[in-house]
């Protein structure tokens, strides 16, 4: 009798534990059929522009809804030029947050300073969007942009990049905004990864009578780089795929133009702009493509990131 | 996991069911559609509830979802700011008809240039949009307004940069007076603009206008009622200037031919009339010819009938203009004879 309970007992529980191993794994693999299908009807959507247009898609500047003519051009280079900005004034600023308060922060000040830059990745876009188009632009018109024209505008080769009017729209203000977006981001990464580095490594070369900045240069960041790269790789990625709050500053317009001071067009805030009222099949399959376009473009960024990261974890204790 | 994936589903469904019934006893009527009448459909909806009882959920999508909506018939009616063309609405079993009338006015910012002082023409305004005209003194829209005193400073374009019916009618205006509009961008919803820069939604066109120096966009009159804009005169057919109001909007309306347009397709710019407002445009229902669920579609109707006959004072107050009445008599008229239920039989009598 109590052999049979047991066994009964013992049956419900390898019963239990099959169903709770299954709905775990069901869970898991929901994820990776979601990707799966999310991709699938991207590429579905995208057929018919991708038969329409072929490789031309990608080169073409053309974007002529009354004619069904389009091309990614414009916002492909939109995009990439947006977050290339966005990283060229991140990384300097978050590499400065990230020694300041690894190495140079007084204790009390790193816990209050540490939270608020992670407070600062967790507004939402839309906000640093409306703040953009509102306050910062208006601002950046009047007294930013003037100085652009006089002084950067008018040097050789660099020149025409920083000439036009100034609106405070465009993709220079969109890169700006980005960059404060994604800062928070790659500060925090590189401040993680520099708390990896060991003490003994850092009091050595202080004892040879290395400054902050020689340990910083010639001894973190060495033994980090992959770390980093990896925080940027997140930033970046965060970048690109951002939506609203370019859409508010580019200036939605599908033109080339060499200065960085006139509006311009991204992936995102295109189909952001124009998915609701596009009607005809070739102009929503041409939206869908570029979402798919855009879906590569971060798959791609991330992969790197995820593996620059991993190769970090393999290598963490080891002199570089 | 298909099959409980299904279960959720049916849960899920059977669940928000279940939360719907209970919120509506009679059958509320759904839309789904263009954005610039949303403001008085839900006026109009909220008034009708407390005298009927009867809902009405719409939701501004855009004109574009509206038409996808109600061609995949998860709504009781769609909306669209452009007018399906008869063979669009034949192929899809549709009709339509209009309800309120809107204009679409150019607005600047130009120092010292007074709301309503500048005077442009079809063909100049085409230019600027295209990007021919680029300073404010040229000798074009010097030539329209010899009494003002105009910059010599660059034009900045200002257009939507999300498809819109407000785009609509303003190329399809630019495509009537301007030959070479017609041919470099033409009309459309979405188009291929030549110049400036791109605002999302009326109100991303009019805060950019505000903000931009010596910028000119077009939004719809409403916005540039409510934002204090500096609109402008615009030279109608009949070679007037006309400033964008009420009464020049119905003059418009007025003046075309509803009742020679098949399905109501009836853009109302470049019309004739010494007061018309050039660029006008109807905002449209799109319902089933042959309703599956004649219950719905009564209500339907029965809420735009309503809105004709009591829904006036609620427009004019959010700045929309009415139609006028022989307008609504042919629309009542097309009811009669367009909308049928699955047997033949006309909804209304």
């Amino acid at each position: 009798m109590s052999t049979f309970l047991h066994e009964a007992r013992l049956k419900r529980q390898t019963a239990f534990d099959l169903l709770f191993r299954n709905l775990t794994r069901i869970s898991a693999f929901a994820v990776l059929a979601l990707l799966g299908a999310i991709l699938g009807s991207l590429i579905i959507g995208a057929m018919p522009a991708i038969h329409a247009f072929g490789f031309g898609f990608l080169s073409s500047p053309e974007w002529d809804p009354v004619n069904e003519k389009f091309g990614a051009l414009i916002p492909i280079i939109g995009t990439l030029v947006t977050s290339g900005i966005a990283l060229l004034i991140a990384i300097p600023v978050s590499f400065g947050i990230a020694i300041f308060l690894t190495e140079l922060a007084p204790r009390f000040l790193r816990r209050p300073l540490g939270i608020a830059v992670e407070l600062l990745a967790g507004i939402p876009s839309i906000i640093y969007g409306m703040w953009g188009l509102f306050v910062f632009a208006p601002l950046f018109a009047d007294y930013v942009e003037p100085w652009i024209n006089d002084h950067l505008g008018t040097m050789p080769y660099i020149g025409p990049f920083f000439s036009g009017p100034p609106m405070g729209i465009g993709i220079l203000t969109a890169g700006i905004i980005l960059a404060i977006m994604i800062i928070p981001f790659i500060a925090s990464v590189m401040r993680d990864v520099f708390e990896v580095v060991p003490t003994l490594l850092k009091e050595s070369a202080y004892g040879l009578g290395a400054t902050t900045w020689e340990v910083m240069w010639n001894v973190v960041l060495p033994y980090t780089k992959v770390g980093v790269a990896g925080g940027i790789m997140l930033g970046l990625g965060r970048a690109l795929g951002e939506t609203m709050a370019v859409t508010f500053v580019i200036g939605n317009a599908h033109e080339i133009t060499q200065s960085l001071l006139m509006p311009g067009n991204s992936i995102s805030s295109a189909l952001a702009n124009e998915f609701t009222e596009a009607v005809g099949d070739l102009y929503t399959s041409s939206l869908i493509e570029l979402g798919l376009i855009l879906f590569f473009i971060t798959f791609v960024v991330l992969s790197i990131a995820r593996y620059m990261l991993y190769r970090l974890g393999k290598r963490e204790g080891q002199a570089s | 996991m298909n099959r409980k994936l299904v279960q959720l589903i049916i849960g899920i469904a059977a669940a928000s069911a279940l939360v719907s019934a209970n919120a509506s006893q009679a059958t509320d009527i759904t839309g789904a559609g263009a954005t610039f009448p949303y403001p008085i459909y839900a006026k109009w909806a909220e008034a009708y509830k407390a005298q009927t009882g009867v809902g009405m959920n719409y939701q501004s999508i855009g004109s574009g979802g509206g038409i996808k909506q109600i061609t995949a018939k998860t709504v009781d009616f769609g909306a669209s700011d452009m007018p399906l063309k008869p063979e669009d609405l034949e192929k899809n079993g549709l009709t339509q008809f209009p309800t309120v009338i809107g204009g679409v006015v150019p607005v600047v910012n130009v120092l010292g240039v007074e709301s309503g002082a500048l005077k442009l023409d079809g063909p100049t305004l085409a230019s600027i949009f295209l990007g021919k005209i680029t300073k404010w003194n040229d000798p074009a829209i010097v030539a329209l307004n010899k009494d003002l005193k105009l910059p010599d400073e660059n034009i900045t374009v200002v257009h939507r940069s999300d498809g819109s019916g407000t785009s609509f009618i303003f190329t399809n205006y630019l495509s009537k007076v301007s030959p070479e509009w017609k041919a470099a961008v033409g009309e459309g919803t979405a188009v291929s603009w030549k110049a400036g820069t791109g605002g999302k939604g009326n109100e991303g066109v009019a805060s950019y206008v505000q903000r931009i120096k010596n910028s000119i966009g077009y939004v719809e009159y409403a916005y540039a009622l409510q934002n204090k804009m500096h609109v402008v005169q615009l030279k109608n057919r009949d070679g007037q200037f006309v400033k964008p109001d009420e009464n020049s909007f119905k003059a418009a309306a007025g003046g075309a031919h509803w009742d020679k347009a098949p399905g109501f397709y009836e853009i109302l710019t470049d019309e004739p009339g010494k007061d018309s407002w050039p660029i006008s445009g109807a905002t449209f229902i799109l319902v089933h010819k042959t309703q599956e669920k004649p219950d719905a579609g009564k209500e339907v109707l029965k809420f735009f009938d309503w809105a004709y006959e009591k829904g006036d004072k609620l427009a004019t107050d959010l700045d929309y203009v009415p139609l006028p009445e022989n307008v609504v008599k042919l629309i009542r008229t097309s009811w009669k004879t367009q909308i049928k239920d699955a047997s033949g039989n006309p909804l209304v009598k």
